[in-house]
């Protein structure tokens, strides 16, 4: 039994954490923020030559061995910093969806370039009423001839504007919430009938509505079986929702000892706030919400790792669990800052974002409870 | 990180799940898995055959008859026990002073009580509590006045647990006067039950059982050689005994045996047309608890790894008395729900031993809101979770 990360693992740790305090401030994030693509090229191209796009991959794909604890350790010091480069959608979304359906020829033609920092990706799922049912898809491909004819609109897709490629969730058969008769799609961003909206979003990313009027797609740029992509994007969603939730407790952990700090300078009636026990035991329940996160985290990276990849209710479990623990921690942490932590001059206030939409990122909290509750009964 | 157990691991836990299979009284593991209540004589037969095996102290030193097991072997015999059912080790003299006899006692002390503890011979109780002295256990006003070869004890212990089994009671005592500071003034004295002047009163908790207790002394005369250590260092001992040993306190194990059979009574238990556990609203709750409970148990292998490693346990060990108690204390409560409409008989006489009548309701149905409420008692006792708010605050926030 160990639970510490291995020597490639703490130096993988101590690099991305050095970025993220040396050359990732609050200020420097909000220029990013604000700049037109709404992330650093530069930044993406040293991670790149720092090799971390290499890690959600395998060794067979040229990567670092992408297991989902390696993941996690880089997730959660991207969390620290409220890191906005699309690490996410790119390598851990698309990249892993090429991984995981694509076929040789697909992966050997893309994975290299995701890794060298040259090919942006997102992955289009949602639509406007999908909610968070992944089998729930009405964009339609209709295949003629080596194309596929493809229909409909994606929302709320994660590096919708700046991906050069898109993967598209599409229904090839089927009724709108059948399991089977999903396919997936690898669309040129650029292709004639594809229109993009991008827009910010509340916690400082950047996003897309994305509509698809008659594209033609060649059969070629088909990811797997047609008809039977939702297992493996469930698979890769499974991934990013672990990813995220490393993200969540990296950024509980620095809303904790910023407020810790905060309390210790702030002084009103003559003293710090920190000497009053109604603020300090809130901190203690803040405390127990980040390291009760943390464990369940563990947890379910753990598992992920040692049953291949796949370990739905391990990361429903954790998902819940910290969406509840999140929620807690930025909503406390404003509270306890007082009016400070309702503007916008302060990163309390964003990390207060971030966590809020983390809870319905890939799921709510409650989402994630019913489904590990249903975990159980479909496993007995 | 990973969370395997090593070959050796592997065939301890076979060892003690083969053990337990043999010697585990079918009785005794009724009782403790029906939350049913026990005598003196179940706790002493249990403990007398963990001494035959040599089993009895898990925590102690191998050079005073402990098992040296490493904190992984703690942890697999923890979780088998509650598996099992195995009744608790009653803690006052194996886990509690047993700790300050070995490390803080003369050779005369460990010669004379470690072996009767060890064989569950001697009862042990706790004197610590007083009726003005809780939280604030510092401000302690039992007086111990040196009398030539004796202290006079004069003052009142309370919520002594199990106080009326007891042969020998260990004290926190006031040795110093009131100009000296609470925390060197007070001494730790072992004193017979037997002694003159000494009398127990007992304590009806919300179960309507006899379990705590006050103790009364009065001008009690105990021998200067009952000390342990020197004078006016009690409270540092009790204070380093009681951080020292955090194994198990979470109670994971017993919370996921209770759970695990909450949710088979749910399953059992109509609920309109289908069962209570189809009911999702009840689901949720049951779903709530095991989530927590999840995470605490990773909390409690991230301690127990980290001590295994030879480092101090971090700082997730202070969360695990507050969310350990607070779990159970969930659990308690879903099973009075449960019950439904059975929680609300108050039949003592059904579930003691030898009771051959026609009994109320399903199962122990009617013993759940009992055990609910005496277990609120956890999230008081042991310093109780405001304090461990207050420790974490100070030790981990730096407030």
């Amino acid at each position: 039994m160990n639970f510490s990360y291995s020597e490639e693992q703490q130096m993988l740790q101590d690099s991305v954490s050095k970025f993220i305090q040396q050359d990732y401030d609050f200020d420097t994030r909000r220029k990013i923020t604000e700049s037109p693509r709404g992330f650093s090229e530069e930044n993406w191209n040293l991670f790149a030559e720092l090799g971390w796009l290499m890690v959600p991959f395998s060794e067979g794909d040229g990567g670092l061995g992408g297991s989902a604890t390696d993941l996690i350790v880089v997730m959660e010091e991207f969390g620290k910093g409220m890191l906005v480069e699309p690490f996410l959608a790119t390598a851990v979304l698309g990249g892993g969806l090429i991984a995981e359906c694509g076929n040789d020829s697909q992966k050997e033609e893309l994975l290299a370039f995701i890794m060298g920092g040259e090919l942006q990706l997102a992955f289009a799922f949602t639509e406007p009423e999908s909610r968070y049912e992944l089998n729930n898809v009405t964009v339609t491909a209709e295949r003629r001839g080596d194309e596929f004819i493809v229909n409909g609109a994606k929302s709320v897709v994660l590096n919708g504007e700046a991906a050069d490629k898109l993967l598209v969730a599409v229904r090839t058969s089927g009724e709108q919430r059948d399991r089977d008769g999903i396919s997936l799609l690898l669309i040129d961003a650029e292709a004639r009938g594809v229109r993009r909206r991008g827009y910010a979003t509340v916690d400082g990313q950047r996003a897309a509505e994305i509509s698809l009027d008659n594209v033609s797609v060649p059969a070629a740029c088909l990811l797997g079986e047609e008809g039977k992509a939702l297992p493996g994007i469930e698979k890769v969603i499974d991934r990013a929702t672990l990813a995220i939730c490393a993200e969540a407790v990296g950024a509980m952990a620095v809303t904790l000892a910023k407020t810790v700090e905060y309390t210790k300078t702030r002084k009103q009636f003559g003293v710090p706030i920190s000497k009053f026990q109604a603020l300090q035991h809130r901190m203690a329940d803040m405390f127990i919400e980040v390291e009760q996160g943390r464990s369940i985290l563990y947890m379910a990276a753990m598992q992920m790792d040692a049953n291949g990849g796949v370990a739905q209710r391990a990361v429903s479990a954790a998902k819940s669990r910290i969406g509840a623990a999140a929620r807690k921690v930025g909503q406390e942490a404003v509270q306890i800052h007082g009016g400070i932590g309702v503007t916008d001059e302060l990163d309390v206030g964003h990390f207060f974002k971030r966590l809020t939409t983390f809870q319905f990122q890939f799921g709510s909290t409650d989402m994630h409870k019913l489904r590990f509750l249903n975990g159980e009964s479909s496993a007995a | 990180m990973n969370i395997d157990l090593t070959e050796e691991e592997l065939s301890f836990r076979e060892e003690v799940r083969a053990f337990l299979k043999e010697k585990l009284p079918a009785d005794l593991s009724r009782k403790t898995l029906n939350g049913l209540h026990m005598e003196k004589e179940d706790y002493v037969r249990w403990q007398k055959i963990l001494h035959e095996q040599g089993w009895a102290a898990v925590n102690w030193p191998v050079e005073h008859g402990g098992t040296g097991w490493t904190p992984t072997q703690k942890y697999i015999w923890a979780n088998e026990c509650a598996v099992a059912g195995a009744p608790d080790v009653i803690p006052f003299g194996m886990k509690m002073v047993a700790p300050v006899i070995y490390t803080y006692g003369n050779e005369e002390q460990k010669q004379r009580f470690l072996p009767d503890i060890l064989a569950s011979n001697v009862w042990w109780c706790q004197g610590y509590s007083e009726p003005n002295a809780g939280s604030d256990l510092a401000s302690l006003k039992t007086s111990a006045v040196r009398d030539g070869d004796h202290y006079v004890v004069n003052g009142t212990k309370t919520w002594t647990t199990l106080g009326h089994y007891a042969d020998w009671i260990f004290c926190l005592v006031r040795t110093g006067g009131p100009d000296v500071k609470n925390q060197e003034a007070i001494s730790f004295l072992l004193i017979d039950m037997n002694d003159p002047g000494i009398s127990v009163s007992p304590i009806i908790t919300l179960d309507g059982h006899r379990e705590v207790n006050e103790v009364f002394f009065d001008n009690v005369r105990v021998p200067v050689e009952n000390r342990i250590g020197e004078e006016g260092k009690g409270w540092t001992y009790a204070k380093v005994l009681l951080t020292h040993e955090r194994t198990g306190i979470a109670r994971v194990a017993n919370s996921k045996q209770r759970l695990g059979q909450l949710k088979r009574l749910a399953a059992e238990t109509a609920d309109g047309a289908g069962s209570l556990l189809d009911n999702l609203a009840f689901a949720q709750k049951i779903v709530d608890v095991e989530l927590e409970l999840l995470a605490l148990e990773y909390t409690e292998l991230r301690a127990l790894a980290s001590v295994s490693t030879g480092k101090a346990p971090g700082p997730e060990s202070s969360i695990l008395k507050i969310k350990g108690t607070e779990v159970a204390q969930l659990i308690d409560e879903l099973f009075v729900e449960a019950a439904g409409n059975y929680s609300m008989p108050f039949v003592k006489d059904q579930f003691a031993p030898g009771f051959d009548g026609e009994p109320v309701g399903p199962g122990t149905a009617a013993n759940a809101a009992p055990r609910y409420f005496n277990n609120r008692k956890a999230s008081i006792y042991g310093g109780s979770n405001e304090i461990q708010k207050n420790i974490i605050c100070k030790a981990v926030l730096g407030l």
